[in-house]
């Protein structure tokens, strides 16, 4: 669903007329779009609280969670953020170059963070935690899985977009096409932020 | 329609005409077309749960009947159940916000029209999809509530859960789509002058359903997920010896549940809030306070989950708490009730059989209200859970508050969707005897619960004296389905040969009004300016001037698109192809989507 949202946000916009608000409809529905995503990953995020110390076996949170790690990959997520302000910034001010190096680096940031999720599973697997092996098990990987889904998303819309820039299909007036894709991307960001301090930190 | 002179010389005309009106409606991105798609689909599944239903009343018409076998049985209830909420309730109270909400608010078409068209597509294909389930014998069979852990493969080890999971995870996303697509429409496609507090009460109604449809679906779905992980990849959500909760599915459901209730009767307050005011002669009493109340519903809504729930044990707080709550939203629909009386009170009231159906629409409602606040009690409810009195509860507020609605609003708004009127003579025979049937079928009902008969039992024995109150109430569901074959026949005599309408025929006050009956492609040539809350009784003349007048300069309409169809086709394959428990063939249907979201992204609009 978000990808459907994504599509039809993502080509050029189109020449409305003056809106009742003053604010762009686009913009407007995508907030709607994400307060709904709030709700989905509120549930998810309530369930794993709900659940939390109730498996009957281990692993444990505390026998396997690597906050250090973590901390890294969260570090690495969150300044994909900043490379999403500062994408959107050089984009409206036309600096092309700039705009195209830091749409990448969201891109490469975002994909580290994936590449760490995926190190990170991998690597429970191997410690002996699975979907299937306690509570524990089932809530992290759904919560998080859910959570780097969007990541991916929001990762092969911007390469989309990287690519429109690159041949000189986006420019400063479409930058708002950009800014709904950062848009998504701050939410997830601030989703993993919620899910680093009550599933990592707080464990 | 794009056929050239060329292409119509070539062929036959009759041919290439048929297939273009095809071609027109499986690419469609007019708000009124998605809005007839989704009502005739809607209608139609209004017919297979209302077979459904028969079966059941005469299964239990008489003790110990052999008619269905259990299994049966229970697989006719559960998709009763989900048909009537999901692919009846809330498509059709969304086929009228397709319809009426952007000629309501001066608007050309909603926000996202071609995500409004994948809503669509989605739904279809979702209801095919689950009623699909009854050829292999199949279908759900865990009630539309689906407790845990009922439905873990455990306990549930054929495809019926799988088709009901599944089916109402596609079903939710295209309403989630359709809330977004409403708020934002609402918000931002208001023509100058339609101030919030000057919108149509069903506008209002409608933007507050959209709200409860954002917030409340999200939870259904991460609920539904779990239920297909621990199916599909044997989590232990729901799963006890893992430590896993069934009273958690019990919370998520119902979280989501009564909001779903509130989705339900929300738009039909708003249908009523617009037949009274006209059939009266008189502005809507109390306009701001109805829109606080709906409001007020709309949130408190959200902290009444629990009164599902009385009978687990939740402890004494919890059931004061829910108790209070519950009771406390009677009050903002009785300030409804009582404004809607207010308005008709010293009006010129006009009989018509919309305004019959809005009258027995707030006789029922308010009955089945009442019936409400006994079991909201919960020392109460105690007695009354999982009975026929709670049976009779939910159909007095659902039949006699959504579905009385729904038809009034047929009534009302045909002239708009066709030209031409309905009949009368046929239509107050049609209300008569549905709502005679109506209330012979339900009102039984509340003395077969106090009796203590449960729900969803496919049979009782002799010895209980059950008997002629249960048939009583099956025969009534006979004069019921005559009531809506005549609908049916009304509706397919009135299409052809109803007495011409035009625009306003009823005199209402409202923006729909003004435009032509049906209304053009563009609906106003020129968008209006409204100064007031009943812009066609206070300023008629100004308002069709522009709605008649020349044609906007620049107009740009969006162009019909075939891809939501095409994505919509992917969407549901995903979930079909989990049935396969092939972990890659879900992919295609990923493929699929994703070749097909992209060149929609990339489509010229």
């Amino acid at each position: 669903m978000a990808t459907a949202v994504a599509a039809e946000t993502h080509g050029h916009p189109p020449h409305h007329a003056p809106t009742a608000t003053g604010l762009n409809t686009w913009k407007l529905g995508f907030w709607v779009f994400l307060g709904s995503e709030t709700l989905f990953f509120g549930t998810l995020i309530s369930i794993y609280m709900v659940y939390k110390g109730q498996s009957v076996v281990g692993p444990f949170p505390e026998d396997i969670l690597d906050i250090p790690l973590t901390t890294l990959s969260t570090f690495v997520l969150l300044m994909s953020s900043l490379a999403v302000v500062l994408a959107l910034e050089f984009l409206q001010q036309g600096r092309r170059g700039l705009a195209l190096f830091w749409t990448m680096m969201i891109i490469v940031l975002g994909s580290g963070f994936l590449g760490f999720q995926a190190y990170e599973f991998t690597h429970f697997y191997k410690m002996g935690l699975t979907l299937q092996t306690n509570l524990f098990g089932s809530t992290f990987f759904v919560l998080t899985g859910f959570h780097g889904a969007h990541v991916t998303i929001g990762v092969l819309w911007l390469l989309f977009l990287w690519f429109d820039m690159y041949r000189g299909r986006l420019g400063p007036q479409d930058a708002l096409r950009l800014e709904v894709a950062g848009l998504y991307w701050h939410f997830v960001d601030i989703v993993w932020i919620v899910i680093f301090t009550l599933v990592y930190l707080m464990s | 329609m794009s056929t050239t002179e060329a292409q119509v010389t070539a062929t036959p005309v009759r041919r290439v005409r048929r297939r273009d009106v095809i071609w027109d409606w499986l690419t469609t991105v007019d708000h009124k077309k998605i809005g007839i798609l989704y009502g005739v689909t809607a209608l139609f599944w209004f017919v297979v749960g209302g077979i459904e239903a028969t079966l059941i009343r005469i299964q239990l018409a008489r003790p110990e009947m052999q008619f269905l076998s259990p299994d049966v049985y229970n697989q006719i209830f559960t998709m009763h159940g989900t048909t009537m909420v999901f692919l009846v309730g809330m498509p059709i109270a969304v086929a009228l916000f397709n319809y009426l909400v952007p000629l309501q608010i001066g608007a050309r078409d909603v926000a996202f029209p071609r995500l409004n068209a994948l809503s669509y597509w989605i739904f279809l294909f979702g209801s095919i999809f689950m009623n699909f389930s009854f050829f292999l014998g199949a279908a759900p069979n865990g009630g539309w509530f689906g407790y845990a852990p009922l439905t873990s493969s455990q306990y549930s080890p054929g495809l019926n859960i799988d088709f009901w999971v599944l089916g109402l995870q596609a079903l939710g996303a295209a309403s989630i789509m359709g809330g977004v697509n409403f708020i934002t429409t609402i918000i931002n496609l208001r023509c100058p002058g339609m101030r919030l507090m000057r919108m149509p009460l069903f506008t209002w109604m409608a933007f507050i359903t959209s709200f409860l449809i954002v917030t409340a679906l999200p939870v259904l779905a991460i609920a539904l997920f779990l239920v297909t992980f621990d199916r599909f990849w044997g989590t232990n959500f729901f799963i006890t010896q893992a430590g896993g909760d069934p009273i958690l599915w019990q919370h998520l459901f119902w979280m989501f549940g009564h909001p779903e209730v509130y989705i339900l009767i929300l738009p039909a307050f708003g249908i009523v809030s617009e037949i009274i005011p006209t059939f009266s002669r008189k502005p809507l009493f109390g306009y701001a306070v109805m829109v606080y109340s709906g409001a007020l519903i709309g949130l408190i809504g959200w902290g009444v989950w629990a009164h599902h729930m009385f009978a687990v044990g939740m402890g004494p707080i919890a059931d004061a708490f829910f108790t209070v709550a519950t009771l406390i939203i009677a009050i903002p629909t009785g300030v409804k009730i009582f404004n809607w009386i207010a308005t008709m009170w010293g009006g010129k009231i006009r009989l018509h059989t919309a305004m019959k159906y809005a009258i027995a629409m707030l006789v029922t409602f308010t009955l089945g209200g009442i019936s409400g606040v006994m079991h909201a009690t919960s020392p109460h409810n105690l007695q009354q859970t999982d009975t026929y009195f709670v049976v009779a509860h939910f159909h007095y507020v659902l039949i006699g508050g959504l579905i009385f609605a729904i038809f009034g609003s047929l009534y009302y708004w045909f002239p708009k969707l066709t030209g031409r009127f309905m009949s009368e003579r046929l239509g107050s025979w049609q209300f008569w005897i549905y709502f005679v049937g109506f209330h012979v079928t339900f009102m039984p009902q509340h003395w077969i619960g106090l009796l203590g008969m449960p729900r969803r039992i496919f049979t009782y024995y002799d010895e209980l004296n059950l008997g002629a109150l249960n048939l009583l109430s099956t025969s009534g569901v006979l004069v019921q389905a005559v009531g809506v074959l005549l609908l049916f026949v009304n509706v397919i005599y009135s299409v052809k040969r109803g007495a011409p309408a035009g625009r306003n025929p009823f005199g209402a006050s409202t923006l729909e009004w003004a435009t032509e009956s049906p209304p053009t492609a563009i609906n106003f040539n020129t968008t209006p300016t409204v100064h007031s809350r009943d812009p066609l009784w206070v300023e008629a003349d100004r308002i069709e001037a522009t709605v008649f007048g020349p044609v906007e300069p620049h107009l740009h309409m969006p162009p019909n698109s075939f891809w939501p169809f095409l994505t919509a086709i992917g969407a549901t394959a995903t979930f079909i192809l989990f049935m396969t428990n092939i972990w890659w063939m879900p992919l295609l249907g990923v493929i699929w989507t994703a070749v097909c979201v992209i060149n929609w992204a990339y489509e010229p609009v």
